[in-house]
């Protein structure tokens, strides 16, 4: 048994790289037709007219990419913000409460953040906030156009909640991981608070906060249904975060069913393709940055 | 000895409620070494933080009494802890470098407490701190590389240079050498040694040997109480106490 045990977990060991290079493998197999008809058009062609069997991914990447963009540049701030003041600044009695909401919040299923983006967010949008920013936006780009309520921005304001938890979730770790002694070396400085949480407490722990943050990438990346229900589903391109668009992951959500050529299945199994190959990349530059950013941790 | 650098009066101390000092009475002169001998958990620690008020930073932790550092009552309402802690440096038991470059650790107290103006003059206070701590000769070449990658010893020292970076009146030590190997531990004596004739320094100690060595006078403590305070010689060779020469007897503790 004891020459048995490791030989089963190494073998269970290769089954998941294996899976992997397996799932990637059948993805392009699938997309042949596809690569064949379009080539690396397909990536960058912005026309999906399945009547005519012309496929072109670019609007699905350049929505993927805005809502991502969206839910980090709101959920990092927030997140980090966030986990400071759970391992820094609240009382011992806030500090159980709120971590446990946050915890609850990562475990809402998707479709719950839908419906209430779909209904309670997106109405208010169109009604309050789009129209507040169209008058005050001075015509800024990302801020153009008429008030839909379904668009990027509401996609990525639902993905940056539901991303927040895991930023807020590593971060904290990473804070509280840092060593007191390094805290009171600070204090004993003459050094303030705050001077001692942005200038030891920050930088010892940000290995593990970039390491949150990408996580939430990769999570919004692939998320599907709660964007499918707010994003517009309109394969289009457009400056303004207002305006509906569409994603790799929600596309492939809405048209598997409908996909009667066998073209048109090969460009969304493309599609899935291109998913599984951004958010492979995006986990594995997410996994060098954190192995380097602790080397050098542990070097400094 | 000129002056008072510390004194400390009826000091009693709490965590919630559980007192670990007992009517403390206690005058540090000016310059020299004071060391801090008894047993584990007789609240020699405890003591020393509550000098830079460094047991502010645990719930619970309340002192009575008062502490006076020079002419000033550090506990008194709205006292200046962040000027007092400029005033008051601290080496800690293990050696707490910050993940940064030897240089930049410091630069560390010059950069919060704005105490140079220009690049010149802050890279002439590393360089005076890294001499007075020993260790120029062995970092100059490398002050941009990580502190921890410097030994024990050397961080420990980097550390005794970042406090002095701040021109304290007096550095707190509490065991300092108590991680290191018999050379690194007399490197830091030795330092000691050098630095008392500008500092005043308050040294706690589990080694008697070394409290015997370095120490111009020595305080022994049990059980929150102080029970004797001296010159370290009549410490060692007549205490007056009997509990003191049971303890540097060995007979306990
Ligand atoms: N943060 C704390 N919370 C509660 N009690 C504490 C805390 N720190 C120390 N104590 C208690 O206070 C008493 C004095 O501790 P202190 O650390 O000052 O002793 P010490 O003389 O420095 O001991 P040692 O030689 O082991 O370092 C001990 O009984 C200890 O258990
Ligand atoms: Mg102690």
């Amino acid at each position: 048994m004891d020459r048995l045990y490791p030989w089963i977990l190494r073998t269970l060991g290769l089954v998941v790289p294996a899976l992997v290079v397996a799932l990637g493998w059948q993805l392009y197999q699938g997309a042949a037709a596809a690569r064949h008809a379009f080539g690396w058009g397909f990536v960058v062609g912005s026309s999906w007219d399945p009547v005519f069997n012309h496929f072109g991914a670019w609007p699905f990447i350049f929505g993927t990419l805005v809502t991502t963009a969206v839910a980090i540049v709101l959920a990092a701030p927030l997140g980090i913000g966030v986990a400071i003041f759970l391992a820094e600044l609240a009382p011992n009695w806030l500090r159980g409460p709120v971590g446990y909401l946050v915890e609850l919040l990562a475990a809402v299923p998707s479709v719950v953040f839908g419906l209430w983006g779909l209904f309670v967010l997106a109405p208010w949008m169109r009604t309050d906030l789009e129209p507040w920013l169209i008058a005050h936006g001075h015509n800024f780009p990302l801020f153009r156009g008429a008030p839909y309520g379904l668009g990027f921005l509401a996609a990525g304001l639902v993905l940056a909640i539901m991303v927040t938890p895991f930023v807020v979730g590593m971060a904290r770790e990473a804070i509280i991981a840092v060593p007191r002694v390094q805290r009171e070396a600070a204090y004993a400085l003459g050094a303030t608070r705050w001077e001692t949480i942005w200038q030891v407490v920050l930088p010892g722990a940000r290995s593990g906060i970039a390491g949150g943050v990408l996580l939430g990438m990769g999570r919004a990346l692939g998320e599907t249904i709660a964007v499918t229900m707010l994003i517009g589903n309109t394969p289009a391109v457009s400056a303004s975060l207002l305006a509906p668009g569409y994603t790799l992951a929600s596309v492939i959500a809405n048209e598997f069913t409908e996909a009667t050529t066998a073209l048109y299945t090969s460009a969304l199994v493309e599609i899935g393709l291109v998913l599984f190959a951004s958010t492979l990349v995006v986990n594995l530059i997410a996994r060098l940055m954190i192995a380097r950013l602790a080397a050098a941790g542990a070097a400094a | 000895m000129d002056g008072i650098a510390a004194s400390l009066r009826n000091v009693n101390f709490f965590y919630g409620s559980q007192q670990v000092l007992f009517d403390v009475n206690l005058e540090v002169p000016e310059r020299g070494i004071l060391a801090f001998i008894g047993p584990s958990g007789c609240g020699k620690s405890t003591l020393l933080r509550s000098m830079n008020r460094m047991n502010d930073l645990i719930p619970g932790a309340r002192l009575s009494g008062e502490v006076r550092i020079g002419d000033e009552d550090i506990y008194r309402p709205g006292a200046d802890v962040i000027s007092l802690r400029r005033k008051v440096g601290m080496v800690f038991q293990r050696s707490n470098p910050f993940p940064f470059s030897i240089a930049e650790n410091v630069a560390y107290g010059i950069k919060i407490n704005r105490l140079a103006r220009d690049r010149a003059t802050r890279d002439a206070i590393i360089e005076r701190s890294l001499r007075s701590a020993g260790l120029w000769d062995e970092v100059k070449d490398r002050l941009h590389r990580p502190a921890l990658a410097l030994s024990g010893g050397q961080q420990q020292r980097l550390c005794i240079a970042r406090a002095l970076a701040v021109e304290p009146d007096i550095l707190l030590m509490d065991e300092p050498a108590s991680a290191l190997d018999p050379i690194a531990t007399a490197r830091i004596e030795e330092l000691a040694n050098e630095l008392k004739e500008r500092f005043t320094i308050v040294i706690v100690t589990h080694n008697l040997q070394q409290a015997a060595r370095v120490s111009d006078r020595t305080s022994f403590f049990l059980m929150g109480k102080l029970i004797e305070s001296g010159e370290t010689r009549q410490i060692f060779s007549k205490p007056v106490r009997k509990e003191t020469e049971d303890y540097i007897t060995g007979r306990f503790g």
